[in-house]
């Protein structure tokens, strides 16, 4: 029941891209060990600027 | 077993279509159209899209899509499939699908929902499926670079062309909705200028305090909204703030096109992005929330299952039932606005091909599904008060007396004291002549929401619906400002290198404004229109996304062919075909009906001989002039857009012809394939 309820919590979060800089860290981590990751600021304006660049919302 | 249970599903699914079809007493219960509608998504959900996906698209689920070939954590990223879903109908669902049934209700509830039914399982959710599929083929590709590489630069000038004049179109006529849901209305008004800073200060909070923690900060946010809602009441009792609030439709008009503007040049974090969390939260809230209701309520549906209006004399827009049905339901059948998101961001999360089918297919179903809630929160109402919050006063009277009189002749009887308590009950002074449909839909949604949780807050449900439906047409508002400003300062860009940098501010402040400017012009001719403005924009609305339709499926029935697959091209052909007869049919009606109610020529024409005459009031003298010309050029702009739409067919039939006598085409723009190594 446990398990359950923490992977529809994670569900959850990544729907709402709640764990969007988790996620960003983790693959920065195996994809580019050189240089450091963005901040969680710079992250989130990054990511907002690049979600609204294109057709997102409709009729 | 298996077919045993399908065999089931068949049967109660005819079964209940055959009862939605053929009841004729005086009310239905609108659980039958609920389970004709589950029947029929599930058979055209297992069955059809399945054989499409596998036989016709043949989708391969070891090919590695663009998501796991490209992956660089950014914009491809292979990402569960149910997440895809969500972000995908998050995209797609917007406003049209709530309002188009409602509208379309003025001809009883059997067409609409019939159209909304077969429309989606063998059209929309076909489109849909098969743009996302292309798309994911080809590296994420929009539908106009898909129409340049595959057909030719014709189809790729239409896509841009189409997708420019929807957009304007789409704007206009949803912030006609919102400024008709707000006339007059102190506690709509107040609570829909209340979104906006509570928006900003979500934005601040995402930004500065916890960046990016969106749970949290839409739980708070979303809270506000509902504190809102209930303060947008104390206004409404509070004697100088109520006046404060109390705005008519050129002010608050103004209002939109200068918030318009305004948040398509703030940066997004401030207001766009924190706002559309705030309206995705309260849209799957509250359809879930509806859909639940109603199988607990089970309302009977008080509209007939057709009315007289078929012949074209309704009331809330006029036209016959072929083809303005079609035209009308728009988005919850089939929507050409769905071809850009599947060929935009989703195609680059997809982790594996078989993926289509539940997101492309399956999120228009439920899309779908939204329109039937919207069909039968319409329809459970008494008609003669559908009618009276829908038809505005130069069709029905001025005075609330000759209104009821005009509805009450036509067989269904409403009265002034009836109207008057409901407004009150609503927590409004009046309910007559709300067109737009967003009002009804809100009175609808109300008695639903309010008969299941919590009998006695009619008015506060009533608000809170039309907040939920403000809150997602402005945010589809300014994103699609702010899509139609790159669009346009990629055109500028043509002309000089500055205007074209994105991030430059005079292109940005011009763009924008060449933008509000085209779509705050339809607003505010909407806005002075006595015949409510809705009349004529929602058809104009439902052929430029019919339009958008047939162009993603003609380079969908063009890849196909050009794929060897002429013997299945019909899947994507049948739809096309129908979609250009509707539409021309529709722009036909448009322009050569000497009805003035349909025709834009005949009410141009009407109305300048009025003028000549002398019969009108020095106020409706001083708008005729720009009325007429408006009528004049909506006769144009519908006639370029089938005219478009034809052209294109044309282009997609000569590659076809081409294909068949073994002739050189434009070469595939599929990318080559790479066997994926695991599932992802």
């Amino acid at each position: 029941m446990k398990a359950r309820l923490q992977s529809f919590w994670r569900f959850v979060r990544e729907l709402a891209t709640d764990d969007a800089y988790e996620r960003y860290l983790q693959h920065h981590r195996h994809t580019h060990e050189d240089c450091a990751p963005l901040g969680r600021r710079a992250f989130y304006l990054r990511q907002q600027q690049n979600k609204w660049s294109g057709v997102q919302r409709c009729c | 077993m298996r077919k045993v249970l399908w065999s089931l599903v068949a049967l109660i699914g005819a079964f209940a279509i055959g009862g939605v079809a053929l009841h004729r007493g005086e009310t239905i219960n609108a659980m039958w159209i609920i389970v004709a509608a589950i029947c029929i998504y599930a058979i055209g959900y297992r069955f059809y899209s399945k054989w499409v996906a596998t036989r016709v698209l043949c989708v391969d689920a070891t090919r590695a899509t663009p998501a796991v070939r490209l992956n660089n954590g950014r914009d491809f990223v292979p990402t569960h499939r149910w997440i895809v879903f969500g972000h995908h109908f998050a995209a797609i669902a917007g406003p049209g699908p709530l309002i188009g049934p409602t509208l379309a209700a003025q001809f009883g509830y059997l067409p609409g929902t019939l159209w909304i039914l077969v429309g989606a399982v063998l059209g929309g959710c076909v489109q849909d499926m098969t743009i996302l599929f292309l798309s994911t083929r080809r590296n994420g590709r929009s539908l106009g670079q898909m129409a340049r590489d595959e057909l030719g630069p014709i189809g790729g000038y239409a896509a841009m062309i189409g997708t420019i004049t929807i957009m304007l179109i789409l704007i206009a006529v949803l912030g006609l909705v919102v400024v008709n849901a707000m006339k007059h209305s102190p506690w709509a008004t107040s609570t829909v200028f209340a979104t906006i800073p509570i928006a900003v200060l979500v934005g601040l909070y995402l930004r500065n305090l916890r960046p990016g923690r969106v749970l949290e900060a839409s739980l708070i946010g979303v809270a506000l909204l509902l504190a809102a809602v209930v303060g947008g009441g104390l206004v409404n009792e509070h004697e100088t703030l109520r006046a404060w609030f109390d705005w008519d439709g050129r002010s608050l008009a103004a209002f939109v096109i200068g918030y318009g503007f305004i948040a398509a040049v703030l940066p997004v974090w401030l207001l766009l992005a924190p706002r559309d969390y705030l309206s995705t939260f309260l849209k799957l809230g509250t359809v879930l929330l509806l859909v639940l209701a109603v199988i607990l309520m089970r309302p009977d549906l008080k509209m007939p299952a057709l009315t007289q209006f078929i012949d074209g004399s309704g009331p809330i827009f006029g036209g016959a039932l072929f083809p303005f049905v079609f035209i009308t339901v728009a988005c919850g059948a089939i929507s050409g606005f769905h071809a850009l998101v599947s060929s935009g961001t989703t195609p680059k999360l997809i982790g594996n091909e078989t993926d289509v089918r539940l997101i492309g297919y399956g999120s228009m179903m439920l899309e779908s599904c939204v329109a039937i809630v919207a069909m039968i929160a319409a329809t459970l109402l008494d008609p003669g008060v559908f009618f009276a919050i829908n038809s505005a006063p130069g069709v029905v009277g001025a005075t609330a007396e000759a209104a009821v009189t005009t509805i009450s002749g036509w067989g269904f009887p409403v009265t002034v004291e009836q109207m008057d308590s409901l407004a009150a009950a609503m927590g409004e002074s009046t309910l007559f002549a709300r067109t737009g449909g967003a009002p009804s839909l809100a009175v609808g949604m109300a008695s639903i929401l309010s008969s299941v949780f919590g009998q006695g807050l009619l008015a506060i449900w009533y608000h809170f619906a039309i907040m939920f439906e403000a809150v997602f047409i402005l945010t589809t508002l300014d994103a699609g400002t702010r899509v139609g400003r790159f669009m346009v300062q990629d055109l500028l860009g043509h002309f000089s290198k500055r205007l074209g940098e994105t991030s430059s501010y005079p292109s940005i402040l011009v763009s924008s404004a060449l933008v509000v400017a085209g779509w705050g012009y339809f607003l505010y001719i909407g806005v002075i229109d006595p015949n409510g403005g809705i009349n004529i924009l929602w058809p104009l609305f439902g052929i430029a996304n019919q339009l958008l339709a047939g162009i993603a499926l003609s380079v969908a029935t063009g890849i196909l062919i050009k794929q060897g697959q002429l013997r299945h091209a019909w899947v994507t052909a049948v739809p096309l075909a129908w979609i250009a007869v509707i539409t021309t049919a529709a722009t036909w009606e448009k322009i050569v009906s000497t009805d003035p109610r349909i025709g834009f020529l005949a009410a141009a024409d009407q109305l300048a001989n009025k003028v000549a005459a002398g019969t009108l009031s020095p106020e409706q003298m001083a708008v005729a002039p720009q009325l007429i010309f408006n009528q004049r050029l909506d006769a144009v702009l519908a006639i370029i857009l089938t005219v478009i739409l034809w052209i294109v067919i044309a282009d997609m039939l000569r590659v076809a012809r081409r294909v068949t006598r073994g002739l050189p085409v434009l070469p595939s723009s599929e990318a080559p394939a790479v066997v994926m190594e695991v599932r992802a």
